[in-house]
């Protein structure tokens, strides 16, 4: 096949990307979407193999057959809960593939000449090393492994800033020097210590931020690969991405009234010496039981339902969505509300109601659902902390003031589950717990729902 | 360490086609905002795995490195980089069709 046909090929192969893309954006379309996505993919992939470049096919045979093989298998065996590390991992091994690439055209020699490749080289080298072992990183947290707890690395913000300098200068060097290409390696392990160094010290709730990123991130490495082979197709879908994670980013920093630098490299103020004790704040909390909640969902007319993390880990999402068909059934008007940064990563808790089979109509953002929060009879708080900490409108000197929060304290009846009076991510007590139509209901998220579920049915 | 000479000499160097290159990967980054603005949150974790999907874009060079008559040694970071990708691109639309397939069911 001539070249012209190819570019023809990869031209289809773009606007195929940019409507999935497009069609992604919209929950009618968004099969159909990725589904181009994935068509699109496949005829880039076809019309390359015609390249006149590639000899040998039996590298590429096994390794699409390894590479489809573990990709099948955890995208079907994966519980929905463990998304965000998922996402984290494919992400990882996107970059990868980038930093390879760069070092095999490299390491090919003659056809990198020019120094604006070299740069590119430097850049898909540079970015794709950071997303990698930057991605590894998250995905070990998000899976709560062991050996990366407590991890901190000494004068960290001088690390990283010596360690991004450092690789600045070795490209500096290869694209001065390019038959060194041990420079580029160096340059790229380098930039696999950056990438570690950067996300271990960031917490659980700041891991949307990350895998967004992160996110865009792999997008850009593939954009610069795509410069390093003069190859519009990788250029495009990169930078696509690239814009999308970026998007994503500044929704969720929004979502936490923090600057993107703050996430990076701030550490969370701790609360400065006006705010009280926990002690103080809970003297008053009162706790109930599954039958008590169950008496007041029997008299509610309009009840919300405000899931987090603690739902993801307890696996409650299914007894929710039970609960929330019994209300529904019993002619209650019941809703969740969304925090845009509850879970771990963009988006978490929407899928996670999603395999629950709650209907996305009763899913509702946080802007949406807050002015009417007053004529709400009772808010069910399930294992969510700082997203419904009214210290973030009342308290100028909290390291949460001005986050956007769910106002479940203006409904009537707040019933908060969870295990403990433990503090959240932001390390502050949390004065809803305490106050006068809060009541506490203690325990796992799945068993004190099921609980609620079965008072509710026996009622 | 970069003077003036040094920049004259990257910018000579430059070859044609790359100022067309940067122009095509400054028009996509605005057709990317622009799509993508105003997704509703619901849909944040599969936008974020289907783009993911696409970033394994990355196989195209993965190919042509692992597939081309280049050093041995090119081949076989080509292999390791088809792999990968690969995860990545297989991966990534299965698992977002996945997650997809749960939004549309209660239609």
């Amino acid at each position: 096949m001539s070249s012209v046909w190819i570019d023809l090929a990869y031209l289809v192969a773009v606007i195929l990307f940019v409507l999935g893309l497009k069609g992604l954006t919209h929950p009618r379309t968004a099969v159909r979407g990725n589904l181009m996505g994935a068509a699109a993919m496949l005829l880039a992939v076809v019309v390359t193999l015609f390249d006149q470049q590639i000899v040998g096919f039996w590298l590429i045979i096994l390794g699409v057959i390894v590479g489809s093989g573990i990709g099948a298998v955890l995208a079907t065996r994966i519980a929905m809960t463990a998304m965000p590390q998922l996402v984290a991992l494919f992400n990882g091994f996107g970059g990868g593939a980038s930093v390879l690439v760069a070092g095999a055209a490299l390491a090919a020699g003659d056809s990198v000449t020019a120094k604006d490749v070299i740069i590119a080289t430097a850049a898909s080298g540079f970015i794709g090393a950071v997303t990698f072992s930057g991605s590894l990183v998250a995905f070990a947290k998000l899976q709560e492994l062991d050996f990366i707890e407590g991890i901190s690395i000494p004068y960290q913000q001088w690390v990283n800033a010596g360690a991004a300098a450092v690789c600045l200068f070795l490209g500096l060097l290869l694209v001065l020097h390019p038959e060194y290409d041990t420079l580029y390696w160096l340059m790229a392990i380098l930039a696999l210590g950056l990438g570690v160094s950067l996300v271990i010290s960031i917490g659980g709730a700041d891991m949307p931020v990350v895998i967004a990123l992160l996110n865009s991130y792999s997008g850009l490495a593939a954009s610069a690969t795509g410069f390093v082979l003069s190859n519009n197709v990788l250029i495009v879908a990169g930078s696509l991405v690239g814009a999308s994670g970026l998007i994503l980013t500044r929704i969720m920093c929004d979502a936490m009234n923090r600057s993107l630098a703050n996430v990076l490299f701030g550490t969370l103020a701790p609360s400065g010496g006006g705010g009280e004790s926990a002690d103080e704040v809970y003297a008053n909390v009162k706790s109930t039981s599954a039958d008590e909640v169950a008496m007041l969902l029997d008299v509610a007319q309009r009840v919300v339902i405000v899931p987090g993390y603690g739902m993801a880990v307890a696996q409650a999402q299914h007894t929710v969505s039970d609960l929330a068909d019994a209300l529904i059934d019993r002619q209650v008007r019941v809703e969740f509300g969304i925090h845009p940064v509850a879970g771990r990563m963009p988006g978490h808790m929407n899928v996670l109601l999603a395999e629950a089979d709650v209907p996305y109509d009763l899913l509702r953002e946080m802007d949406d659902i807050n002015p009417t929060m007053g004529q709400v009879d009772v808010a069910i708080v399930l294992g969510a902390n700082d997203v419904v900490n009214p210290l973030a409108r009342t308290d100028p000197n909290s390291p949460i003031a001005g986050m956007p929060i769910i106002d479940v304290d203006k409904a009537r009846t707040v019933i908060v589950i969870k295990r403990s009076l433990s503090p959240g991510f932001a390390g502050i007590p949390n004065p809803l717990f305490a106050a006068e139509n809060t009541l506490m209901l203690f325990g796992d998220g799945r068993a004190a729902v099921s609980d609620i579920l079965k008072a509710v049915k026996e009622g | 360490m970069l003077d003036i000479s040094t920049m004259t000499l990257l910018a000579a160097e430059t070859s044609g086609s790359s100022m067309l290159l940067l122009t095509v990967f400054v028009l996509a980054i605005f057709v990317g905002f622009e799509i993508i603005t105003k997704i509703p949150p619901t849909l944040h974790t599969p936008l974020m795995s289907g783009s993911n999907a696409i970033s394994g874009i990355t196989l195209i060079g993965a190919l042509l490195s692992a597939g081309a008559d280049i050093h041995w040694f090119a081949n076989l970071l080509g292999f390791l980089a088809v792999v990968m990708a690969t995860v990545n691109v297989v991966g990534g639309f299965m698992v977002t069709n996945r997650m997809l397939e749960m939004f549309r069911r209660k239609e």
